[in-house]
This record gives structure tokens, sequence and C-alpha cells, in this order.
């Protein structure tokens, strides 16, 4: 017996025909072909989040971005327009990496007036417009407006800066489309106080996102970190969403949040009781204006008993509310077939007093806890897949948002094998 | 940085103050569940009164000891979910897995 109604079409998935409800094959995770086109069809040709505008507050800040999935590395800088531009990392006299420090992989951050490249200090303005050449005379007919750096397709939505490789993309808000607009007005810009986790994991980059798009798991693996009648309950209960929304290619669960506050405090750890925190943020909502009422896509069901909606914006980038007045990001970056960066980065209002503080550290930790165990999950999941002893896995309804995921990702490695370039465009239309 | 005055009786576990979460947490990794345990409870006697001392002083300008003692509540989340759940330092099922915090805002 359902706690939470479902649709008239009797499940969440069932509402979405095109899904259909088979068993879904997981080869997609292990198989490194599969792999290679993925970086064709969706990793070179989708927007993707690199971060918020408060990485690059002045003019002439700047940071750099790995994209070891398009074999590239980006910077990401304000101009003196005070526009963000992102190029190539990649100086235009013989391809040196432009901009890095010590090891040439890491990502680094700055601010600058210009950017020189270490090897022939060759430089280039904020806008890449190429500005100095050394000893210019003894080139041939080297005009030096021609070898400005390579720009690429950089938006902002509501302070998330994207980028994308293909110049011929549509904008960025037509394909964030009507999930994303759901959320604007948000007070994104009032939450700068900002913790920023990463990891290298070792599964392919669709097992991580599938593992936070649903919370099926969440009674059983988490079972440890509520007190034993707590977690006793939760496992009889199980999960049940609140809603789900498919926008495809993007997609969104809707979530009951359990304990924030909790309505017995004897039900939570003597530090969240202490401290009025825990995995679900601090208890006291802050005092600013955007949380009350919220956008309308946030909480979509306008349930009472609403803690928490994820947001997943196709290919790699979540969006997570959280009731009490935060939210925070995931980012997967893949790696190998096999392995992937996993970022997450929370934002807090910045707290005003040494409780605030300690509230939003007991949050920050918290979520480590649980992400290390979520984690480590993966690998074993990985290693598992790899053995393809079994390729296809029943999932269930709770787990929808999982085999949209490998949907959408089947449907542009299977239009790029055809060489139908826009046909991943025509399957969104098609879907919205 | 030395702990106020007021807080002395923690100064046997002054070792505990450390301003990065890196540290706290390698802290917690090199520590036993006694060590740890003795801090926890020292600490969480404390922990209201730190908090109505540092709130006591201008937020974006504490003293030098005032940010120690933070700093060591800090630790004193860090070490809760040892004591209070785990009973150990490491998070069960979490075999090689690692989650590093590379930007933290840093009292």
């Amino acid at each position: 017996m359902p706690h939470f109604a479902k649709p008239a079409a009797g499940s969440w998935t069932e509402q979405y025909p095109e899904l259909g409800t088979a068993p879904v094959d997981y080869t997609d995770s292990v198989d490194p072909a599969y792999y290679e086109a993925e970086r064709e069809a969706v990793f070179k040709r989708t927007w993707l989040n690199v971060g918020r505008v408060e990485l690059v507050p002045r003019t002439g800040s700047y940071f750099t971005k790995e994209l070891a999935v398009a074999d590239t590395s980006l910077i990401i800088v304000r101009g003196r327009d005070q526009r963000i531009r992102a190029f190539h990392n990649l100086c235009r006299h013989r391809g040196n990496k432009l901009v890095w420090n010590d090891f040439p992989g890491e990502e680094v951050k700055g601010v600058c007036r210009q950017f020189t490249c270490k090897y022939h200090a060759w430089r280039y303005g904020l806008d890449g417009a190429l500005t100095f050449v050394q000893q210019e005379e003894e080139f041939f007919d080297l005009d030096k407006a021609d070898y400005g750096l390579k720009e690429v397709r950089c938006e902002v939505w509501e302070g998330f800066v994207f980028v994308n490789l293909d110049p011929g993309a549509r904008p960025l808000e037509e394909y964030l489309g009507e999930m994303a607009k759901g959320l604007e007005g948000y007070p994104f810009h009032e939450m700068t106080e900002v913790y920023t986790y990463r990891a290298e994991v070792g599964s392919n980059w669709k097992l991580f996102i599938d593992a936070f798009a649903e919370f099926y798991h969440a009674p059983v693996l988490h079972q440890k970190q509520a007190v034993k009648d707590e977690a006793d309950k939760l496992l009889g209960y199980g999960f049940e969403a609140l809603h789900y929304e498919l926008h495809s290619p993007h997609a969104m669960i809707s979530s009951w949040g359990g304990m924030a506050p909790p309505k017995d405090p004897s039900m939570v750890k003597p530090i969240e009781r202490a401290l009025r925190s825990g995995l679900f943020g601090p208890w006291d909502r802050p005092d600013i204006a955007g949380l009350d009422p919220l956008p309308p896509g946030i909480n979509p069901a306008r349930h009472r008993s609403w803690g928490t909606d994820s947001f997943e914006f196709f290919p790699n980038f979540t969006l997570l509310f959280w009731a009490p007045g935060w939210y925070l990001t995931y980012h997967y970056w893949p790696t190998a077939v096999d392995r992937h960066v996993f970022e997450s980065s929370l934002y807090f209002v910045p707290p005003k007093n040494t409780r605030e503080r300690l509230a939003q550290e007991l949050a920050a930790v918290t979520f480590k806890e649980y992400a290390l165990q979520d984690a480590n999950t993966l690998e074993a999941t990985q290693t598992m897949l790899k053995s393809r002893a079994v390729t296809e896995f029943p999932l269930n309804d709770q787990e929808i948002l999982l085999r949209h995921l490998h949907k959408v990702v089947a449907d542009r490695v299977r239009a790029h094998r055809n060489g139908d370039r826009r046909a991943e465009e025509h399957s969104d239309a098609a879907a919205r | 940085m030395p702990l106020p005055a007021e807080f002395s009786d923690l100064e046997l576990y002054a070792a505990w103050a450390l301003p990065t979460e890196p540290e706290r947490y390698a802290k917690r990794l090199a520590s036993s569940m006694e060590e740890m345990q003795a801090f926890y409870d020292a600490a969480f006697a404390r922990l209201e009164d730190a908090i109505a001392y540092c709130d006591a002083l201008p937020w974006d300008d504490l003293p030098g000891d005032a940010r120690s003692l933070l700093h060591l509540m800090q630790s004193l989340v860090m070490v809760s979910f040892p004591v209070e759940v785990w009973k150990q330092a490491r998070v069960p099922d979490s075999g090689a897995a690692y989650l590093d915090l590379v930007v933290e805002p840093v009292v």
C-alpha cells in the first residue's frame, strides 16, 4: 500500500511509456567502446556546468577545468567587459598548455591581467586576443588577429557557468528548458559559504548518478547512521518519493525529508540535538528572502512533508535543494569507462555567529560520512558488472531516474553511431 | 594559540584545535576510540559554554584564542560520528574510498 499517491498511469515509470519497464542493460557502464561513443555523443556536444560565477568574482579572475572526457582543458575567465568566457587552455604558438602550475594535470585558479605562456612568452588578453609575440619579426606573415585563444561556448544561468564544446549547440536556456525555469529566483547568490569535496571513484560515471538519483537504498545502506529505533522504522517503511518529473533529457525527484527538525529529538544523535543540525542541514532556516515561497519548480507537489529535491541536469550536473534553506551540487567527470572524478559542493548562507557556523560544520561532516559509504559501494558494483556474468537488471518504480538516464545516453549514442547529428534533439523535443 | 582562560580545563585536548578539515580528519583516523571518547566527553560538556563565549565576541573578528576554541569544537563535530555511531574511527563499509575537502571556509 503506497504512502504517497502515484500518478493515474499506475506508476511513475508507466507515465512515460517511452521508458518501458523491462530490465536495463548495464553493459553501458563497462564497455570501453560505448564509453568512447559517450564522449563524442554526449560530453563533446552538451552543456556542462563548470561552476558558479562566484569563482570569477572580478576582472581577470580565472580558473581552469580539466575535461579528460573531452581530451581538453579549459580556461574560464572574467573579462574587462565583465563577460565570462571560456577558452581551450592551449597556446596558439605550438600547443603548450597555457595556464598551469607545476603539474599540468592539476586545476588552478587566480587573478591576472593577461595570460603569458611559460614556453615562449606569447601573451593573451582576458578576451583571448593574442597581444604579444616574442621576436615577432622572426615569423612569416603572422597576423596576431588570426591567433587568438580558441573560444568555447560559455553561458550563464542563475549564476551557474556552463560550457559547450559544440559551436553549433542551441542556447543554454533553451537546453535547460522548463525544469530550470521552475528554479529561477532561488537565492543562489546569497549562499556563498562553500564546502567542496572531491574524490576519484572507481566506477563508471553513470553509476554514481544512479546512486544519488534513487533513495530506495537509503534505509538499507545507511541504516547504522540513524539511532536504532529510527533505523528499524525507516527500513520497515522502505522508500517512496513524493513526486518524479521528466523533462527529458533532464529529470527530478522530490522527496520527504525526515528530520529537520525531528518530531522527536530523542530519535537523533546527541551532537545533532546540541547543534540543531544533521544530514538535512541546519534546522533553523536562514533569514533571507526567496525561500518562502520557493520557486514553483521546487517541491512541485507542494507536499507538507517535503524535505529535498534533486534535479538531474543531463549529463552530469545535479542540483539538490534542502528544505531548511541550502543546496548542494554534484558533478561526475568521467576519466575512463570505469573511473570518474566526483565533486560535490555544499552552499550555505554565510553564518553570522559560531552557533550557525558549527551547525553548518555538522551538515558538511555528516555529508562525508554518507558519501564515503555510497562511493565505496560503487566500486563494488563496478567490479561485478565488469564480470558480465549478468548484464540486465530489473529497476523498480523508485528507480525511474536511472532508467531515464541510461535511456537518454543510449539514444544519443545510437544517434551518434548512426551519424545522425541532430537526432538527440528531436528525441528531446518528442519527450517534451 | 592557547584556549581562552575560561576553558583551561580543555588545554589537555588543545592538540585537537586544528583549523582545517584535512587536519581534523587525519587526527581522527590516527586516534584510538579511548582517546576520542575522552576528548568527546570533555568537549561536549563545554560545547554550550564555548558557543556562548564565542558568540559574545564579533564573529567577523574573533580573537585567536576564541578561534582555537572554535577549532576544538569543530574537532568535536569530527569525532561525533566515531563516538556516537560507528564505534570506530573509519566510516564502516568505506573501504579504500576517500573524499577530500578541497574548499572550506577556514575560520
